[in-house]
């Protein structure tokens, strides 16, 4: 009996502590997100934002949930019951699953998948499906046009995700998240920071761009265009349901800032190696950088107008895949020809 | 085998957290709300005239278009993982044969492109 709890029960067990340790952060990161979102944004158009549930506003998105509770779920006449239900769980799901892997300290990570960045390449494709099954269940024009749009954004952009990822890969020599962020701690030419957006730099813009539309934010929030699609594929969704792709969407923009961190700007590294700066935790190394790529998306949301559908698909397929194809080249047989692979 | 387990088994039970909160949060947000549907209410949304026909209908070819040129780039990803992890193991020759794979899948790019696979007037 002690040892089936020793050898089974227990390890179970930590693993789920260590799981709500990861979940809890994130779920509260996401709440404060969108207080965080309101908040700047009103701050670059001289307006206040929410201020009046609690200190300066700071209860609002409990109000938010306990508000989004306590309201009717319509599940409209036309709609696939099962799909329909089924549709925001994938998302929100997906959006949590991909934490799995993300290493957030030396060692601070739940599983050290030897091809993390397979597994978080997966999950992020995965990604579509939730989309597409919410446009197709809810049965109506709006949702379905959206879903279709958001569905063909997601994958194009996709595309050059992958590549982009693979001239790191390169760069690197490992799959292994962690050991991508040890790799980058080698300072470069002895000054700067071995992160990777400074030799990948053109990438590390063009990677950035492609996430904004990957988790369609602005300026590619062309599914939810409200003043064409209503909310796209969330038209027909309300209460708890609704919540889940507002949370699944939000979530996605930590887990994919947590990804440009541990690729391009040294995971949980401190910029140099030195007294002051290696004595802060790597923890707050990484949720550092982590807010200032949100900072950047919340940004870009209240600077660029909207783009349009066709101008997003030639960005898309016409400048950033073989930009980022030549680059996958150029990196490639630099490496070659120096003989400079890790590895 | 054992390696293998441990290293995967979080991930599963991290699956099950996840699609277990989803869950709950909509069961309790269907137990707690009240549920008073009538016909107007659950109605598709349109802006403001009943719907002509159902939504399953026809749509856009090139949505389907974008799908399968998706798929051929995307596999092309999937090769390039190993490939890109083992390059300073297959060196020059590994490197060639990468390129000239690419090489083929640009000329069939070039062409979609000429075609105008690519465009959305």
């Amino acid at each position: 009996m002690v040892e089936f709890w020793t050898a089974y029960v227990w390890p179970v067990l930590w693993i789920i502590i260590q799981i709500l340790m990861f979940l809890v952060p994130v779920l509260i990161g996401v709440a404060y997100l969108t207080y965080a979102e309101r908040k700047i944004i009103s701050a670059m158009q001289m307006r206040i934002g929410p201020n009046v549930v609690g200190w300066f506003g700071l209860l609002q998105p409990i109000a938010d949930a306990v508000k989004l509770l306590t309201k009717e779920t319509v599940l409209p006449t036309g709609a696939s019951p099962v799909v329909f239900f089924l549709a925001p769980m994938v998302t929100f799901g997906l959006a949590m699953m991909a934490w799995a892997v993300i290493p957030v300290g030396d060692g601070w990570v739940i599983s050290n998948l030897n091809v993390g960045i397979l597994y978080l390449f997966a999950i992020s494709s995965l990604g579509v499906y939730g989309v597409v099954m919410a446009g197709w269940a809810s049965n109506s024009r709006y949702a379905f046009l959206g879903a279709m749009r958001s569905a063909a954004q997601m994958v194009s952009y996709e595309v050059s995700i992958g590549f982009i990822m693979i001239s790191v890969l390169i760069t690197a020599g490992t799959l292994n998240l962690t050991e991508l962020v040890l790799a980058q701690s080698e300072p470069l030419f002895g000054v700067l920071p071995g992160w990777y957006f400074i030799p990948h730099f053109p990438m590390f813009i063009v990677f950035f761009i492609s996430v904004l539309a990957e988790t369609n934010r602005h300026p590619f929030d062309l599914p939810e265009a409200e003043s064409e699609l209503v909310a796209g594929f969330m038209t027909e969704y309300s209460s708890m349901s609704f919540a889940l792709f507002f949370l699944g969407e939000y979530a996605n923009m930590i887990m994919m800032s947590a990804l440009i961190t541990i690729l391009f700007l040294g995971g949980w590294l401190a910029p140099y190696d030195v007294a002051p700066l290696n004595m802060i935790p790597g923890v707050v190394w990484f949720a550092l950088k982590i807010a200032m790529c949100l900072f950047v998306f919340i940004w870009t949301r209240a600077t660029f107008p909207r783009y349009r559908y066709d101008q997003l698909m030639r960005l898309g397929w016409k400048i950033f895949l073989p930009f980022s194809l030549i680059w996958l080249a150029l990196t490639a047989g630099f490496l070659v020809y120096a003989d400079a692979l890790p590895g | 085998m054992e390696e293998l387990l441990t290293e995967y088994l979080p991930i599963l039970i991290f699956i099950g957290i996840a699609f277990g909160l989803a869950f709950a949060i909509v069961a309790a947000s269907l137990l707690v709300a009240p549920s008073n549907p009538d016909p107007e209410k659950t109605s598709t949304y349109e802006c403001g005239f009943e719907a002509f026909d159902d939504t399953r209908s026809k749509f856009d070819v090139r949505f389907y278009l974008v799908a399968i040129l998706f798929i051929i780039f995307d596999l092309e990803v999937a090769f390039l993982f190993p490939w890109a992890v083992s390059l300073s193991g297959i060196g020059i020759f590994g490197f060639w044969s990468m390129m000239i794979f690419l090489g083929v899948l640009t000329i069939g790019f070039i062409y979609e492109w000429r075609k105008g696979a690519l465009e959305w007037e």
